[in-house]
C-alpha cells in the first residue's frame, strides 16, 4: 500500500492548488482525479473535430493571486490570449464594458453620472470584502481559534468608510440587484449586464433576495475578464507542473470509491480499483455533499450532520453551449473578440429565471458568450470558429430531460439568430450540456458550478455549512478543500489554497 | 370506518382497551399521555400502588411510542443510533438504551427488542421519526411506527407471574429482560420479563383485536390475587422507587429543550455505564468523547434521601441552605420504604464533599398556607427498592 502524508481527492484547480501549497510546505502529498486528466471545471475539449473549447468555466477572472504567485503558473506555462476583455452588448446601440466592473461606454450623461457613482460604491464595498476570501471563515462559538486580528482589520475597514458609507453597505448588503439597479439607472442595456453579471452560475435571479452579494463576490475576485490560451486546460496543466514540481504525485484515471476510517479518523481513500491508499490527512476538493454522503457514508457520521450534508443547496442552473461553426458570425454591433452578453433587460434576466422553479425551460434564455477561435489558432479550423456560451436559466430536474435539453438548445439559438442573423446556417456541429449533464460528467452534485448555491445562508462560516466551514470536518483528518468550501467556486483556486493554509496551520495535530 | 374528519370531537385517541378501562375507571381520572387518553388512577391510587408491590396489577401500555425496525442491516444501523451495544443484544432478549444527537445529548431513553437476527421494536416516550428515519438514509433498514398496531399491558407484581401461569401461560422459566412467544386463541402473544415497576412483573403485546379478550382473560385469571387496573400516579410511585427516569419529566429530550443548557449527556444522567465505546462510532459519540476527556458534564441525576415524610416534588436544592444546586424532579414518599426519596438533578461541583450539606426547600401547602421547611438531604444509591423477586428465576409464588 503507498503511503502519504496526504491524500487529497479532485484534482480540480483547488485540489491542485491545495496539494501544490502543502508539498511546498514539505508534505508527501498524492493527488487522485477520476477523470483522464486532471482540471476538473477548468478542461479544454474538442468537442468536434478541429474544434476545441474550454469545456466548462471559459474565463478567467477570479484566479487568487497567491495562487498564481505561489505556483508561479506563468513559469509553468500558462498564458493569455486575452488579459483584459471587453463586454459588448450587442443590438443597434451596443454598449460596452471593460473588464469584470470597470469603465462602460454608450451610455447617455445622466445614466453615465449614476452609473459611474454606483460603480464606485460597489467596487469599494467589494473591496471590502476581498480580505475575507483569502481567509479561514471565522467560527461562531467561544474559543474557536478564531483569527481575530484580521477580522477586527477586515470589519474595522467597513466601519472607516464612514457613516455615511457604513451605513449604504449595511442597506445594500442584502439586497437584490434589480432593486438597486432600478433605483438609479435607466439604461436597460447595462441594467440587463449587470444583472446578468450579478446572477451568473446562481439559483437566483435579479430580484432574488441577497442577489446583490452574487455581484459583490465576483467584483472581489478579481477586476479583469482574461482567456487563457489554449483554454481553460492549460490553467489546469500549469498548475499540474506546479503540483509536480513541488512534489505532488498525481493519479489520473482513478476514482475514490470510499475515504478509509481507522480508529475514529480518516486514514486514506479506496479506489475503485479496490486498491487502498495511506494517508494521516485526506482533503477532499470534490463537493462536500458526495464527499460524505458517499465516500464517508453514515456509519461515521451523525445523523444530524448527515442530514445538513444533504441539506447543502446545489442548484445548477446554467448550460453550457459549444457550438462549431463554418464561417464568422456576426453579432450585430459586437466585435468577436468581445465577451458578448444577451440580456437585454433585467425583466429578460429575471423571465429567463422564473421557469426553472418550475423545472420548464425558459424560452429566451440570457448568455454570455465567448469565441476563443477569434483570439488564437488552433482553437477551430482554419476560418472557422468555436462559440462557447454560458446559458441560463436551465432547470436541473425537468421532467423529461432529453426534451428539455432540445428545447433549450432550440431556444437559444433561436436567440442567438436574433443577435447575429444567419448564425443557424453555419453550425456544424452543436453540443448542450443541461445541468445534468455537467453533474453526470464532472460530478457536480446538483450541476452546481460552486459545489453548492453561493448564496448568503451558504457563504463564509455557512459554507458548505456551519461546523465545516473551516475546512476542517468532525472525522478527525478529513478535510474539505473544494468550491463548496468559503470563498466558493469560479477557477480561483482560494478555497484549496485556504485549506491547505488552515491545515498548516493547525501543525502536526 | 368513522369520519376522519370528526377528530376533533375526540382530541385524544382511545386505546383498545379504552372500554374496560373507562368502566373500571371509578372517577373519571384521565390525562393525556402521547395522544391517548390514560388513566390517572381508577379510583384508589394507594390500592393501586399497593397490588404492584403485594398483589398483581395492569396497566394499560398502547400509548407508548413503538417503532418495528428491520432489514438486514438493522443491527448496523441501530449500533450507530444508540449508545449501547446492539452486537452484543441476543435474539429474543430487552435492553434498555438511549440515544444521543449529535451534540451528545440525550433525545429519549427506551427499551429495544431483538425478535431476531434482522428484527428490532424500539418502544419510547417521545416520537421520533424522523430522526429515526434519517438515520436510516444509506442502511438497509425499514423504520415503521406500530404504536397501534400493538396492543400492550404490562401486569407486574409479586403474584404476576402466578397470574400469567392461571392464564394458561408458564412463563416461570424466563430470565429478566428476555422475551417469551406464547399464544392467545390460537394467535401468537408475545411476553417479555419487562417493565417500569422495579418489580417481578411482565409485559404482553398483543394483537389490538384480541385486546378486549386478553383483559377479561387476565383480570379473570388474576382475581384469585386481587389484580387490578392501576393509573400513571401509581406507576410513577413505583418508578421513582425503582430509581427510573421519564423522559419530558426527569430530564427534557434534546429536541425539546428550548435552552440551549437544559439538555443532558448521558454522563449528567447517570447513564453513561450504557455506553459502548468500542462498537465503533455511534450519533453523538465524538462529543461524548471529548465530555468524557475533558470532564466537562455539568450535572448528576442522583438519588436523594430527605428528612421527615413530607414529599418534595419540584423542591430547590441546596447547599449550606444558600447556594442553589439543583432539582428535585421526581419524589415520594415510599409507603415500602417507609423513606422520603427523590430524584434531582444535581450540579455536579456538589457531589463528592460538598454534598455532606445539602438541602431541600420544601413548599407545604396546608390549609391555604405554605409551610416552608428547610430539610437535609443526603446523596444516596438508586434504584431505591429492587427486591430479589426482581431477579428471581423461577419467581417464587406468592
Amino acid at each position: 500500500m503507498q503511503s502519504f502524508d496526504v491524500a487529497i481527492i479532485g484534482g480540480g484547480t483547488n485540489g491542485l492548488a491545495c496539494a501544490t501549497r502543502l508539498a511546498q510546505a514539505g508534505r508527501k502529498v498524492v493527488v487522485i482525479e477520476a477523470a483522464p486528466e486532471v482540471g476538473g471545471g477548468a478542461g479544454t475539449v474538442e468537442f468536434a473535430p478541429g474544434f476545441r473549447v474550454s469545456g466548462l468555466a471559459h474565463l478567467l477572472h477570479m484566479l487568487d493571486p497567491r495562487v498564481a504567485r505561489g505556483m508561479a503558473l506563468e513559469r509553468h506555462g500558462l498564458k493569455l490570449a486575452a488579459s483584459d476583455l471587453v463586454t459588448a452588448v450587442p443590438g443597434p446601440a451596443p454598449l460596452t464594458m471593460r473588464g469584470v466592473f470597470g469603465k462602460v461606454q454608450g451610455l447617455d450623461p445622466a445614466d453615465m453620472e449614476a452609473w459611474q457613482e454606483m460603480q464606485a460604491r460597489l467596487t469599494r464595498f467589494a473591496g471590502k470584502l476581498a480580505p475575507f476570501r483569502a481567509m479561514t471563515p471565522p467560527r461562531i462559538a467561544r474559543k474557536a481559534g478564531n483569527d481575530m486580528l484580521a477580522l477586527a482589520r477586515a470589519g474595522l475597514s467597513i466601519r472607516a468608510m464612514g457613516k455615511d458609507e457604513f451605513r449604504e453597505f449595511m442597506r445594500l448588503f442584502l439586497i437584490n440587484i434589480a432593486d438597486v439597479l432600478e433605483d438609479d439607472l435607466t439604461d436597460d442595456r447595462l441594467m440587463g449586464l449587470v444583472a446578468f453579471d450579478t446572477t451568473l452560475g446562481a439559483w437566483a435571479g435579479p430580484r432574488s433576495p441577497n442577489s446583490l452579494l452574487g455581484l459583490l463576490n465576483r467584483i472581489s475576485g478579481g477586476a479583469r475578464l482574461a482567456l487563457p490560451a489554449g483554454g481553460m486546460g492549460s490553467v489546469a496543466s500549469a498548475m499540474a507542473e506546479a503540483a509536480h514540481a513541488a512534489g505532488v504525485v498525481i493519479l489520473t484515471g482513478q476514482r475514490a470509491a470510499a475515504i478509509t476510517v481507522g480508529g475514529d479518523r480518516a486514514v486514506g481513500v479506496r479506489l475503485d480499483s479496490s486498491e487502498e491508499i495511506a494517508a494521516g490527512r485526506v482533503i477532499s476538493a470534490i463537493c462536500p455533499r458526495t464527499t460524505f454522503a458517499r465516500l464517508v457514508g453514515p456509519a461515521h457520521l451523525d445523523t444530524g450532520f448527515l442530514r445538513q450534508a444533504r441539506g447543502i443547496r446545489a442548484r445548477g442552473g446554467a448550460a453550457k453551449l459549444h457550438l462549431a461553426l463554418s464561417g464568422a458570425p456576426e453579432f450585430t454591433g459586437a466585435d468577436l473578440r468581445a465577451r458578448i452578453v444577451i440580456a437585454p433587460s433585467v425583466d429578460a434576466v429575471e423571465t429567463a429565471f422564473n421557469p426553472v422553479k418550475y423545472g420548464e425551460v425558459p424560452k429566451s434564455p440570457v448568455m454570455e458568450i465567448v469565441l476563443p477561435s477569434a483570439h488564437e489558432p488552433g482553437m477551430a479550423p482554419e476560418g472557422q470558429h468555436s462559440l462557447s456560451a454560458i446559458v441560463q436559466f436551465a432547470p436541473y430536474n425537468p421532467a423529461d430531460p432529453d426534451a428539455a435539453r432540445a428545447e433549450m438548445l432550440a431556444n437559444t439559438l433561436a436567440v442567438l439568430e436574433k443577435h447575429a442573423p444567419g448564425i443557424g446556417k453555419l453550425i456544424l456541429h452543436a453540443e448542450l450540456l443541461m445541468p445534468y449533464d455537467i453533474e453526470a460528467r464532472y460530478g457536480m452534485s446538483g450541476g452546481s458550478w460552486h459545489h453548492g448555491d453561493l448564496a448568503a445562508e451558504q457563504m463564509l462560516f455557512l459554507r458548505p455549512f456551519a461546523g465545516v466551514a473551516q475546512y476542517r470536518t468532525p472525522l478527525a483528518g478529513l478535510w474539505l478543500a473544494g468550491a463548496g468550501s468559503h470563498p466558493g467556486g469560479g477557477i480561483s483556486g482560494a478555497p484549496g489554497w485556504n485549506a491547505a493554509g488552515a491545515l498548516l496551520a493547525e501543525g502536526g495535530q | 370506518m368513522r369520519d376522519k374528519r370528526l377528530h376533533y370531537k375526540t382530541p385524544l385517541l382511545q386505546t383498545p382497551f379504552h372500554p374496560r378501562t373507562s368502566a373500571a375507571n371509578l372517577h373519571g381520572h384521565w390525562a393525556a399521555w402521547a395522544g391517548y387518553q390514560g388513566a390517572t388512577d381508577f379510583g384508589d391510587t394507594e390500592m393501586e400502588y399497593t397490588a404492584v408491590r403485594n398483589a398483581v396489577s395492569v396497566y394499560d401500555l398502547c400509548p407508548m411510542v413503538k417503532y418495528e425496525i428491520s432489514g438486514t442491516q438493522a443491527q448496523d444501523y441501530l449500533d450507530r443510533l444508540l449508545v449501547r451495544s446492539v452486537a452484543r443484544l441476543p435474539v429474543g432478549a430487552v435492553h434498555y438504551t438511549v440515544w444521543c444527537d449529535d451534540n451528545g445529548k440525550v433525545m429519549d431513553d427506551g427499551t429495544l427488542f431483538r425478535l431476531g437476527e434482522t428484527e428490532f421494536l424500539l418502544c419510547c416516550q417521545e416520537r421520533h421519526l424522523p430522526w429515526l428515519l434519517d438515520s436510516a438514509i444509506g442502511y438497509d433498514v425499514a423504520v415503521r411506527e406500530v404504536t397501534e398496531d400493538i396492543a400492550a399491558l404490562s401486569l407486574q407484581g409479586p403474584c404476576s407471574a402466578q397470574t400469567l401461569k392461571a392464564a394458561g401461560w408458564d412463563v416461570s422459566t424466563l430470565k429478566p429482560f428476555r422475551i417469551a412467544e406464547v399464544s392467545f386463541q390460537d394467535k401468537p402473544l408475545r411476553i417479555s420479563r419487562t417493565g417500569f415497576t422495579g418489580d417481578l412483573g411482565y409485559e404482553i403485546w398483543a394483537d389490538p383485536r384480541q385486546a378486549l379478550a386478553l383483559w377479561d382473560h387476565l383480570m379473570q385469571a388474576g382475581a384469585p390475587w386481587g389484580i387490578r387496573p392501576i393509573g400513571s400516579d401509581a406507576l410513577d410511585m413505583v418508578r421513582i422507587e425503582a430509581g427510573f427516569l421519564i423522559a419530558g419529566a426527569d430530564f427534557v429530550p434534546a429536541e425539546q429543550a428550548l435552552r440551549p443548557d437544559r439538555v443532558r449527556s448521558p454522563f449528567e444522567l447517570g447513564l453513561d455505564w450504557l455506553i459502548d465505546w468500542e462498537k465503533g462510532h455511534f450519533n453523538g459519540r465524538r462529543a461524548l468523547l471529548a465530555e468524557r476527556e475533558s470532564g466537562a458534564s455539568e450535572w448528576a441525576l442522583v438519588g436523594l434521601d430527605i428528612a421527615g415524610n413530607v414529599s418534595a416534588e419540584g423542591a430547590i436544592l441546596y447547599h449550606g441552605k444558600e447556594r442553589e444546586a439543583g432539582v428535585v424532579t421526581a419524589a415520594l414518599w415510599s409507603p415500602t420504604l417507609k423513606r422520603n426519596i427523590a430524584l434531582a438533578q444535581l450540579r455536579r461541583s456538589y457531589l463528592g464533599p460538598k454534598s455532606e450539606d445539602l438541602w431541600v426547600e420544601i413548599y407545604a401547602m396546608r390549609e391555604l398556607n405554605y409551610v416552608k421547611l428547610m430539610v437535609p438531604a443526603r446523596v444516596t444509591q438508586r434504584p431505591f427498592f429492587s427486591p430479589a423477586r426482581r431477579r428471581a428465576t423461577p419467581p417464587e409464588d406468592f
